[in-house]
């Protein structure tokens, strides 16, 4: 277990990740891995990253005991709560690494991309605390599905950039970040939001989120029998499964089944790492569809389709209407209303308790990436 | 006389006529050209690159059609055609298998702009395997070590992309552009000063002064956004090879005044129309 996890040599999670970037981002992925492992090794770095995780953030979040739940499906269900880190989800711990470290690198200007709004509201909120400006990138169609986001961003100071081509949704958003990256990367950091992308990304905001995984450890009376966390781009699950990948607990990352890249794609190259993708025949890559703008993209991390590949996680998918359903019941039964990403994670527990995928009386711990404030519109439409 | 090279770029099957400006491309004089194999997430394109791609790949145009288009006018094409398109539909079918069919329709060169020098090696190989040359880009930003292993690794041409962006039309050409093939020029003389390859300057190359003035910079130039442009217009084949025509009388007016005062380098190989 020890090759998993860990610092990935040459970018390289067995057959998946790498750097497949335009020469001209070469040189600057480069410097960004090199400043990253300084600062990840310097303890002044680590300090006031953690200070600020502290008193900004609102770390460490709490492992809520589920009990009604657990005793209705006859399980022990512990809730990581990233819904309580200040912004609203787990995408705040990426930010403050990354904004922390662009600053230390000189840059003036952070551009990121955003499929909810969640990552583009802490890299708004990020830039505000630390007097950087902020661009943001997300496709139009999720502008319409996540205005409170929008308006969170815009409040904020950042610059909310309408993405209108392809689906217009988080992968169309994601060239268009690192389309803009190109041609500003002297001064701009290009704060990615989850695991994907090019080396160093994938390693570095996994590192930035195992501060989920490693917490939850701590605060938990056991090693559960299983960790389960919703699954996009795949930073929330690689930060819980960082916790816990040294134990015998089994991993469950929950897809949309829209956008299931592990469960139905292929082998791919998107967005600078080779990874689960999905696609056709020929290698055009497919236009994801879920009711949660931030898991509606067609690819995921490298480091997952490795766990994957080896056999460390399991991978599932649920369908909208399940997670609609797992919204309402995590409300009424624990009085938390989750994001619509993180309710793929309940719904895979409220589908499988029971059954020889989690049976009864199995202990889990379940990572709610975050809040679901910014989907009441989206669930109010589907009455 | 090695007369500057014009390389027009054009996105295959973005049209149903499409070869129809691919022929009158080269009747106006074109060295090489570029065709676009469209894909789904152009990451280095800019915007009109990035919508005839949308619009070819709207039409149905997949890489098995354009090659079966391309190969059914093999007799007819003088001039050597180059692949541009992006890693992932390399590695879909496999690199062996996508060098092969690229080599059986006539295709004589692969450029993958997300492809860098270090994930080069597997495509590499199996393009020298097939018989095609991968063209490796070199960056303004590219430092000098690491530029002298890209011109070495570099087949058929070396591609100077001119300024840190995305392909587009631009108001100038950047200062960078001839920096950077000064750059490119020195690797190559260090390396084999008896032969080189020609060195292409690319990405944002507009109109007959900028095609001129990159022209001076390099071995040849690479047009795309500009001519994909005028297509989206509504441009005829007809109207885009007049285009082409006035850029290579640009192309070479420049290279006459130039050669005028140009101490003589070692002959240039590669291709020649
Ligand atoms: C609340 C929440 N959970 C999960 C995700 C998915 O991202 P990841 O898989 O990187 O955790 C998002 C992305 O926007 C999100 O906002």
């Amino acid at each position: 277990m020890s090759a998993l996890m860990s610092v990935p040599v040459a970018g390289r999670f067995g057959d998946f990740g790498g750097r497949f970037v335009p020469e001209s981002l070469v040189p600057a992925c480069g410097a960004l891995a090199s400043a990253f492992a300084a600062a990840w090794a310097d303890p002044d770095f680590r300090a006031e990253l953690d200070d600020l995780l502290a008193v900004y953030a609102g770390r460490p979040t709490p492992l809520t005991p589920a009990r009604t739940l657990s005793a209705d499906l006859g399980i022990e269900l512990l809730l990581k709560r990233e819904d309580l880190a200040h912004t609203g989800s787990h995408k705040i711990n990426n930010v403050l690494g990354q904004a922390l470290l662009a600053r230390r690198m000189g840059k003036s200007r952070l551009i990121a991309e955003t499929g909810a709004g969640q990552h583009g509201v802490a890299t708004a909120t990020a830039a505000a605390l630390l007097g950087l400006e902020a661009t943001v990138y997300m496709g139009e169609r999720d502008i319409e599905r996540q205005q409170l986001n929008v308006l969170r961003m815009t409040t904020l100071g950042a610059t909310v950039v309408p993405v209108t081509t392809g689906s217009r949704t988080l992968k169309d958003a994601t060239n268009e970040a690192m389309r803009a990256w190109v041609a500003d990367v002297g001064d701009a950091h290009f704060l990615l939001g989850s695991v994907g992308g090019p080396h160093p990304y994938p390693w570095m905001v996994r590192e930035l989120q195992r501060v989920i995984g490693d917490e939850a450890r701590r605060q938990s009376p056991y090693v559960p029998d299983v960790v389960v966390a919703c699954v996009g781009g795949g930073s929330n699950s690689a930060g819980t499964f960082a916790g816990f990948v040294d134990t015998p607990a089994r991993l469950v990352g929950v897809e949309a089944a829209g956008g299931a890249a592990m469960t139905a794609g292929r082998p791919g190259v998107v967005h600078g790492a080779r990874s689960m993708v999905l696609q056709d025949a020929e290698g055009q890559v497919a236009e994801a569809e879920s009711i949660a703008a931030g898991l509606d993209y067609p690819g995921i991390g490298p480091e997952h389709a490795h766990l994957g590949a080896v056999g460390r996680a399991e991978y599932f998918t649920v369908s909208d209407t399940e997670v609609i359903s797992a919204v309402r019941r995590l409300a009424r039964a624990e009085g938390i209303i989750c994001a619509l990403e993180s309710a793929h994670a309940v719904a895979w527990v409220l589908r499988e308790a029971g059954t020889p995928l989690l049976p009864t009386g199995s202990r889990v711990i379940l990572t709610l990436s975050g809040r679901g404030d910014k989907d009441m519109a989206t669930l109010g439409a589907v009455a | 006389m090695t007369a500057k090279l014009l390389v027009p770029y054009l996105t295959a099957g973005v049209t149903e006529n499409w070869l129809d400006y691919l022929l009158a491309v080269q009747e106006a004089g074109a060295d090489a050209v570029e065709i676009g194999l469209p894909f789904s997430d152009p990451m280095l394109d800019g915007v009109t690159i990035q919508e005839s791609s949308d619009r070819a790949l709207a039409r149905g145009a997949t890489v098995a059609s354009i090659l079966r288009d391309v190969r059914g006018v093999r007799d007819r094409l003088r001039v050597p055609l180059i692949a541009f398109t992006y890693a992932n539909l390399v590695y879909r079918p496999g690199p062996a298998v996508f060098c092969r069919e690229l080599a059986d329709a006539g295709i004589r060169g692969l450029i993958v702009p997300d492809l860098p020098l270090d994930e080069a090696g597997e495509v590499s190989r199996a393009a020298e395997a097939a018989g095609v040359e991968l063209t490796l880009l070199v960056a303004p930003v590219t430092p000098d070590d690491r530029l002298a292993e890209i011109v070495s690794r570099s087949r058929g041409y070396v591609y100077a992309i001119s300024r840190m962006g995305t392909t587009g039309e631009r108001d100038a050409l950047a200062s960078s552009a001839a920096a950077l093939t000064a750059r490119i020029r020195t690797a190559q003389q260090r390396a084999n000063p008896d032969g080189r390859l020609p060195v292409l300057v690319g990405f944002g190359v507009s109109g007959a002064a900028q095609v001129a003035e990159a022209g001076r910079a390099g071995d040849g130039v690479v047009v795309g956004s500009a001519l994909m442009r005028r297509v989206l217009d509504g441009a005829t084949p007809h109207d885009l090879g007049a285009e082409v025509a006035s850029l290579r009388a640009a192309l070479d007016r420049c290279d006459q005044e130039d050669s005028a005062d140009r101490t003589a380098y070692a002959e240039v190989s590669g291709h020649r129309g």
